[in-house]
């Protein structure tokens, strides 16, 4: 009897105890499926044509470079980790730099420097952004052609193009001839992986391309820049969406400001990736 | 008693059989590469060639193969198409299971002779019976799992060198004759540790109790080295030394494993592994006293119980700060991985890391203002729980603040910004240090209060100390809002790092004073009577909640340590070109978290099951004793 009672005992406590536990970590799992969801791609390997490359584009790849393989954005951002060369006029800033006493380089002109501070970074650190216990004598900056970054020459003239262009000033890099030269880990036997894009092949894809997440709150961003579009499929019919991104003037969301949103995307999309992204806009219909 | 040792003995022959298996593959493994190596290259030369170097020459690797004493062999480069995949299932996904199933267990048995060799320590030295009666039935529970970690363990071994041969085969090179030291060690692990459970009885008073506890020593020397081996080629991986850019070796075994990473995560995991270890323990201790029938099973398990509590929280409290070394380590290494962590796309688990430890935190605290009703000199006290109780509710929810959160363009044109104004501020790191160092001065001021329930003290002293002890709260508590407001909001970044290390020092002078000055203050203290086994059913299920917080975090800590390597094997050395080699969002991370754990807890449940079986005995029926 005793025996009995001990049975039905132990198995109500075996039932509430997993019903506790079960139910705990169920708490676990909704928070964290309540937070953003973003995922941490790797780099794609894309081939592509330098021969039909123009300043623009190559300026373009600069860009693209910068905010995605060469992983800049994540130190040079506004948050102070490193300094905000976005929002620097790095060519009249490279030749304050050069002037400074503490500057240990050898570069005679612009161009020289921003190509020694991806390949030397100790060779000026800017104060207050060195390695701890370093004086600022030694910079934790990793160089740009190795691990884990891996920037070919051709990457590295792109991104100091994209550096001298985007405040107006004139690049003075050549354009690259053929095919990209190794980095110097390419050399050593290491693989190296080129971001630069192609067409995409996923609408994910395509927004990464055309960085609207850069902007807009989809995807997995958060950024608040541009007008959330996480349920857009909510507000717009198809045809509006297409509106939007081919002539984004035609409506300016309330809140917002005209001139923000780049003009060009009919001339830099192709037919499909316009396809992919209005379709995934469209069913972007959740959180509000 | 036939069956029980039939049983003992079925574990023991599928434990060898197991370990024999596991040593045979690594050492197969080990021997086919030198086979391949031997056969097919005959030369240095011809070994840097085998592997795709861009057609450089042997000199441009600059290795001096002579000095280190095996030829240098480049990490492979790998495509998609050289990874198997079983079925369509994720690589990724099978692995992740069965390693974290495999840690879980791994860090529960090697954590429990630990504190279990402390716990007949004590019992020896004071006489007590009870704290040798408790070290062995720990030990009970550590045999089954110890069993399942062996079995999850050649899982592993098995799902790594199907799934990712190349990456295993790159590292059994690197790690060499580590690899067979490691695998022995196992052998030495199991003989000291059936031979420490087995001979407990045997060796119990008198001198022959030294040499138990010798044995003791000796599974502990042997469990944590194994540890340290292991830990090796986690942190090889993640910032890997004596190796070159191509990942060929040029140091010798010892600069392999001696990498940056290697100390902190080695001191992380062995405080975390006590932690988890008791606190397993004490999820055994609230199951046992909730099943228990009658006064004496519920006191001895309310007591083994509050003990197991005891260690864990205990463990738990200098966890933050082993934790902030490795990062610390982590950013010297290398920033871009610490920004990784901390500050870029893995920076939301951080939220969730808040709610987990908050988790534990509230549930300690909870256990132990539950346990005072124990003694009624607990009444001294009571009044103070509801203002702990607020002050931790309060930290918690500003350590759970996200800075950011996402919001439509109408909501921020309402706050007019993408910033509420709380969320400002309250959101960053200063804001969350504060609220942290606060949560475990607390806790320790609940544990404090506690153990001072059950004692009047008598020492002429006593004022003068109970002045000091609440000085010492008042100045670490002003020191840690000052340090983290005035830093924080008002200097630049540069102080705002430096002052968590303030903010930690006062915490900690606030735990080391109060357990030195309560270790004098007792000396002589009027012990007032207190009841085993007089706590509430719900004070046990606090008891849960601890392992099931403390087995998420440790797969979410997992997941941050491994992700922060991105889509590198061996980080700068090996890339990972799988389909898999992206970081998953959090969401779908935090359903495999919940996979392991409820696996991990199906498991726990069935050890404990398996232990509780062991003291029953069934009655001879009657139809054998003769009665009608």
């Amino acid at each position: 009897m005793n025996l009995s009672i001990r049975k039905v005992q132990s198995g109500a406590v075996l039932f509430n105890v997993l019903l506790f536990s079960f139910s705990l970590t169920l708490v676990f799992t909704l928070v964290a499926n309540l937070l953003p969801q973003v995922e941490g791609e790797a780099p794609v390997e894309v081939e592509i044509d330098l021969s039909a490359m123009t300043m623009d584009g190559f300026v373009s790849l600069g860009e693209s470079i910068f905010s995605g393989k060469g992983t800049c954005t994540l130190c040079h951002n506004n948050m102070g980790r490193a300094p905000d060369i976005l929002q620097l006029n790095m060519v009249a800033t490279s030749t304050e730099r050069m002037a400074d006493e503490r500057y240990k380089g050898a570069a005679a002109s612009v161009e020289d420097y921003m190509r020694e501070s991806m390949l030397d970074p100790s060779l000026y650190v800017v104060k207050g952004f060195g390695q701890k216990g370093s004086n600022d004598t030694v910079s934790p900056m990793p160089t740009a052609n190795k691990a884990p970054i891996l920037l070919t020459d051709v990457e590295m003239d792109a991104v100091i193009a994209f550096m001298q262009a985007k405040d107006g000033n004139d690049v003075t890099v050549a354009l690259p001839e053929g095919l990209p030269e190794k980095s110097a880990e390419e050399q050593a036997g290491a693989s190296a992986v080129a971001a630069v894009q192609g067409p995409a092949e996923t609408a994910e894809e395509a927004l990464g391309k055309f960085t609207c997440t850069a902007c807009h709150a989809v995807a997995g961003s958060e950024s608040m820049v541009g007008p959330e579009l996480n349920a857009v499929g909510n507000r717009l019919d198809k045809d509006k969406i297409r509106e939007s991104i081919l002539n984004p003037e035609a409506v300016i969301a309330e809140g917002f400001d005209a001139g923000m949103m780049p003009a060009d995307f009919a001339k830099k999309m192709t037919i499909s990736e316009l396809d992919m992204v209005t379709e995934y806009l469209l069913n972007q219909k959740g959180g509000q | 008693m036939n069956s029980d040792i039939l049983n003992k003995n079925k574990i023991r022959v599928i434990l060898s059989l197991l370990f024999a298996l596991m040593l045979a593959g690594m050492i197969s493994v080990s021997v086919s590469n030198e086979v391949y190596a031997a056969s097919e290259i005959t030369s240095i030369e011809d070994r840097i060639r085998s592997v795709d170097t861009g057609g450089l020459s042997a000199d441009q690797f600059k290795v001096e193969p002579k000095s280190v004493g095996f030829p240098p062999f480049a990490a492979p480069k790998l495509k998609a198409k050289d990874y198997s995949k079983i079925m369509g299932v994720s690589s990724r996904s099978i692995v992740w299971v069965v390693a974290q199933m495999h840690l879980f267990f791994a860090a529960f048995v090697l954590a429990v002779p630990l504190f279990v060799l402390v716990i007949e320590w004590i019992g020896a030295k004071s006489g007590d019976e009870r704290y040798d009666d408790m070290a062995h039935e720990c030990m009970k529970i550590s045999m089954t799992a110890f069993s399942i970690t062996a079995i999850f363990g050649g899982l592993l071994a098995f799902a790594l060198f199907i799934l990712y041969p190349q990456f295993m085969g790159y590292m059994m090179n690197v790690f060499n004759t580590q690899v067979l030291v490691y695998a022995l060690l196992f052998f030495a692990e199991s003989f000291f540790l059936y031979l420490y459970y087995y001979s407990w009885y045997a060796y119990r008073w008198g001198n022959k109790k030294w040499v138990h506890l010798t044995l003791g020593l000796m599974l502990n020397v042997v469990g944590t080295t194994i540890l340290l081996l292991a830990n090796a080629w986690v942190t090889f991986m993640m910032a890997p030394t004596g190796v070159d850019d191509a990942g060929a070796v040029t140091g010798g075994i010892w600069e392999i494993m001696r990498g940056p990473l290697w100390n902190p995560i080695n001191l992380h995991r062995f405080i975390a592994n006590i932690a988890f270890g008791g606190a397993v323990i004490g999820a055994y201790a609230a199951y046992k006293f909730l099943s228990a029938t009658d006064l004496k099973a519920r006191a001895h398990y309310d007591w083994m119980g509050y003990t197991a509590n005891f260690i864990a929280i205990l463990a738990f409290l200098p966890l933050p700060f082993a934790g902030y070394w490795l990062m610390a380590e982590i950013y010297a290494y290398s920033q871009q991985m610490g920004i990784t962590a901390m500050g870029g796309i893995l920076a939301w688990l951080f939220i969730v890391q808040a709610v987990l430890i908050g988790t534990i935190l509230l549930a300690g605290n909870y256990y132990l203002w539950s346990g005072m009703s124990r003694t009624k000199g607990s009444e001294r006290y009571t009044w103070m729980i509801k203002y702990i109780a607020m002050v931790l509710v309060t930290c918690f929810l500003i350590w759970v603040t996200p800075h950011t959160l996402i919001l439509s363009a109408s909501e921020m044109k309402l706050l007019g910004g993408s910033h509420h104004h709380l969320l400002g501020p309250l959101g960053i790191m200063p804001a969350k240090n504060i609220a942290v160092n606060l949560m475990l001065i607390f806790t320790f001021l609940s544990f404090q209060l506690y153990r001072r329930s059950d004692k009047e003290i008598t020492v002429g002293w006593a004022g003068f100390g109970n002045a000091l002890m609440v000085s010492i709260y008042v100045v670490a508590i002003v020191n840690v809002i000052f340090a983290g407001v005035y830093y924080g909001y008002f200097t630049n970044t540069v102080y705002k790092v430096g002052s968590s290390v303030a903010q930690v020092v006062s915490t900690l002078v606030v735990i080391i004073a109060g357990v030195v000055i309560d270790t004098y203050m007792f000396k002589g203290a009027k012990k007032l009577p207190s009841e085993w086994g007089k706590v509430s059913n719900r004070a046990q299920y606090a008891l849960f909640a601890l392992p099931v917080a403390f087995t998420w975090l440790m797969a979410l800590m997992g997941y941050v340590r491994s992700s922060v390597r991105t889509n590198w094997h061996v980080y700068t050395v090996m890339k990972d070109n799988s389909p898999d080699n992206y970081i998953p969002a959090i969401g779908f991370a935090g359903n495999m978290m919940t996979i392991v754990t409820v696996l991990f807890l199906i498991f726990v449940l069935f050890i404990f099951w398996v232990a509780s079986l062991s003291d029953t005995k069934q009655p001879k029926p009657d139809f054998l004793t003769g009665d009608k």
